[in-house]
């Protein structure tokens, strides 16, 4: 027992710990709709997630997976000693996130293009099912995206904060949260992939 | 805030800062408490004042004093303010932050900068609701529950108002984490869970709650911002959504969420009746398990909310059983303060008489809970009066009362003075008199079938809403006079001393008004927060 004032190195992982259970139950809310429609709409759902293009969600996959290797680095770096490295991998971290975002981005305009978006009149006029898994699909995807934002943005300032020596090898448990909640991000997306683009 | 003269070295001055930059800025738990105590009690006022009015529509069959869509209007916006913007923060965020650093014998919370930003997020939340009312299609009038499909067609400013509880959601969750983390981290040498005063263990408890639950609130308020923005249709069975899962989604937060409300609450009285009965609390470790075992349980039982909404009759089974489960752990509390009365030695002072009749209002509020909770009565009283009866019963006479006990027990040590026992007593009488006659006759008129959120009712329940009308005004009376001597003695009254009341928990063993660091030197604890045979106190 410590305190306030002190570094309290152990309630600093609490908080995120706990923070982080918070964003697993907020994805939780769109994945009980998931399981609820899946289970009414499944020959719906089926046509839904072929209509998803599986090669992009897999290049995805293989970046954030990519991306969570490289902010792993960035903390090892920094606590051996290493600034110079840990920023280099940050931004390896930030350059596969704005990667992944290009890829939505192509994925989202394609699919708005042929009128496939909440609300459209083409889902509103198709099978209901179908009209549900999109809504599900831009929802969760778009909330996701924006996570992968706010992550990016945050591991590009503790970046900054590395450079300034701020956040150093004795005090490094800034970059060990931002890294923590970019594995959340990164953990997020391992069950939408399968559960969107590999539905069969 | 109002300024005091306290003595000096106190909290209010020894920082040397004493201006508005210097609260609104600070990070010192005790000044946040005071900012959230404030700003809460500013809304819950408000709620007063739109409740008297509802009331007053109420007073005669047909128009009285506004129009159908103004009415609907005033009891959304008295729910949305009553319980998003006083009664979950409230607690937590104005005595959970005055009191729990000090009870648990800690210089402040885990994350101080966390904990400003939570209050700057809850004024946030709370200025963009206010800002719905005057904007866009005019003040949400969908009741505070937000149901689609109504609420996703209203024209009403719902989106806004919806934007708002979101970003209050996000307060408390803060609040929450830091909370349970606080009181993991920073008790006092000898601070054992097993000496935790019972409040703690209550706001423990709620922390969990509004951890687990709050992050669903956030995510449904989402989706009913998609649906009036984007069309998702996920609500909408022409689009082949489910309104039933809006339902869920929202109680699945919101039952959870009556449990932020009350056991902080509860968690006062248990602090409150050993205090002024001069003997240890029976049953601590029972208390104190049974508010976890309420948390965990009231996380399971959202469903009793949708018993006639058309869910399956497996599900309202089970959820009618595990409602009961949680009368089990609520009993246990009321047991349990009962035997710390008996053959105490007791004293009936303010904070005690609050204390006394939340115990009664609580009770009568969960057994009118069984016959909500019962799926066959239920169908019976849904969306009646006596649902808002039943409901004003826990949240005002239980949370609201023990809000009181809470204000007149612990204020004294954060401003340095007593109030006047006297009027403070009958403004009590007053409010315990006015709220029965209210909500007593909710309930009664409910059973004879007046349904809930009505504008107009048939001529034979006349009498009985005059009766409830002029109930409000006793109510009324008894806060106003409340509020004018507990703030006239908090400011003006006698010194309190260090230990107005001979407590026997942490935050009595500090000066009056605690000083910024709490206290001189830290802490170690030798003893139970409710062993008075060991403080030295008669």
């Amino acid at each position: 027992m410590s305190h306030a004032g002190e570094k309290d190195y152990f309630g600093a992982k609490l908080g995120i710990w706990l923070f982080l259970f918070t964003e697993l139950l907020l994805f939780g809310g769109l994945f009980l709709l998931y399981a609820v429609y899946l289970h009414r709409y499944p020959l719906d759902f089926a046509a839904g997630g072929r209509g998803l293009d599986w090669i992009m969600g897999t290049a995805n996959t293989l970046i954030l997976l990519t991306s969570s290797l490289f902010a792993a680095m960035a903390l090892t770096a920094l606590q051996k000693g290493d600034p110079r490295r840990s920023i280099v991998m940050l931004g390896c971290t930030v350059t596969c996130a704005a990667a992944f975002m290009a890829i939505k981005y192509v994925e989202w305009s394609a699919k708005i293009s042929h009128g496939i978006y909440p609300g459209s009149e083409l889902l509103k006029n198709g099978a209901p099912g179908e009209s549900v898994f999109f809504a599900l699909y831009f929802m969760t995807t778009g909330i996701h995206g924006l996570h992968v934002l706010i992550g990016a943005l945050l591991l590009a300032w503790i970046a900054a904060r590395v450079k300034s020596g701020a956040v150093n090898t004795e005090n490094s448990i800034l970059l060990e949260n931002s890294a923590l909640y970019w594995h959340l991000v990164d953990l997020i997306w391992i069950f939408i992939f399968p559960l969107y683009y590999l539905m069969l | 805030m109002i300024p005091v003269t306290p003595a000096p070295s106190s909290f209010w001055n020894d920082t040397g800062k004493t201006g508005i930059s210097a609260w609104i800025f600070s990070t010192d738990h005790k000044r946040i408490g005071l900012l959230y105590l404030f700003s809460t009690f500013g809304f819950f006022i408000v709620g007063v004042l739109l409740g008297l009015l509802l009331r007053i529509e109420l007073m005669a069959p047909g128009r009285t004093i506004m129009e159908p869509q103004t009415y609907n209007a005033l009891f959304t916006v008295h729910g949305v303010t009553m319980i998003f913007l006083f009664i979950l923060p409230s607690f937590p965020g104005a005595f959970g932050n005055l009191v729990m650093p000090i009870q648990i014998g800690a210089r402040d919370v885990a994350f101080p900068r966390l904990n400003l930003l939570s209050w700057w997020l809850y004024m946030g939340g709370a200025l963009i609701v206010l800002a719905s009312l005057f904007t866009g299609g005019g003040p949400p009038d969908t009741g505070w529950t937000f149901y689609v499909p109504f609420s996703a067609r209203t024209g009403t400013n719902v989106s806004l108002a919806v934007f708002g509880v979101f970003i209050v959601g996000f307060s408390a969750i803060l609040t929450g984490l830091n909370f349970v983390t606080t009181i993991h981290r920073l008790r006092a040498p000898g601070m054992t869970w097993g000496r935790l005063p019972l409040f703690v263990w209550s706001l423990y408890a709620t922390a969990w709650v509004q951890i687990l639950a709050t992050p669903i609130l956030a995510i449904t308020l989402v989706l009913v911002m998609a649906e009036r923005l984007l069309g998702t249709g996920l609500f909408d069975p022409g689009m082949g959504g489910d309104p039933i899962m809006y339902q869920h989604l929202f109680w699945i937060y919101s039952h959870p969420a009556v449990y932020i409300m009350i056991l902080p609450a509860m968690g006062v009285i248990s602090d409150i009746i050993p205090v002024f009965s001069r003997k240890p609390v029976f049953g601590y470790k029972m208390i104190a398990f049974s508010s976890l075992a309420i948390a965990a349980a009231g996380s399971l039982v959202w469903g009793h909310h949708m018993f006639t909404s058309g869910m399956s009759d497996t599900a309202v089974m089970v959820f009618s059983f595990l409602t009961f489960i949680v009368a089990i752990p609520s009993a246990i509390k009321v047991f349990n303060w009962i035997a710390t009365l008996y053959k105490g030695s007791i004293s009936l002072e303010a904070p005690m008489l609050f204390a006394l009749s939340f115990i009664l209002l609580f009770s009568i509020g969960g057994l009118s809970g069984l016959i909500l909770g019962a799926a066959a009565t239920d169908v019976h009283v849904h969306d009646t009066q006596f649902v808002v009866g039943h409901f004003h019963y826990v949240m005002f006479g239980g949370t609201g009362f023990a809000f009181f006990a809470a204000m007149h027990y612990w204020l004294p040590k954060f401003y340095g003075r007593l109030y006047r026992e006297r009027p403070a007593i009958i403004a009590w009488a007053l409010m315990f008199t006015g709220f029965n006659i209210l909500y007593f006759t909710m309930q009664v008129l409910g059973m004879k079938g007046m349904p809930r959120r009505y504008y107009d009712y048939l001529p034979e329940f006349a009498n009985l809403n005059l009766l409830a009308t002029v109930g409000s005004w006793i109510l009324a009376t008894g806060l106003v006079i409340l509020l004018v001597n507990l703030f006239h003695g908090l400011l003006k009254g006698e010194p309190a001393g260090t230990n107005p009341w001979g407590g026997a928990s942490l935050e009595w063993s500090t000066p009056t008004p605690p000083p910024t660091e709490n206290f001189a030197e830290e802490p170690v604890v030798t003893h139970g927060p409710y062993d008075y045979s060991r403080t030295g106190v008669p």
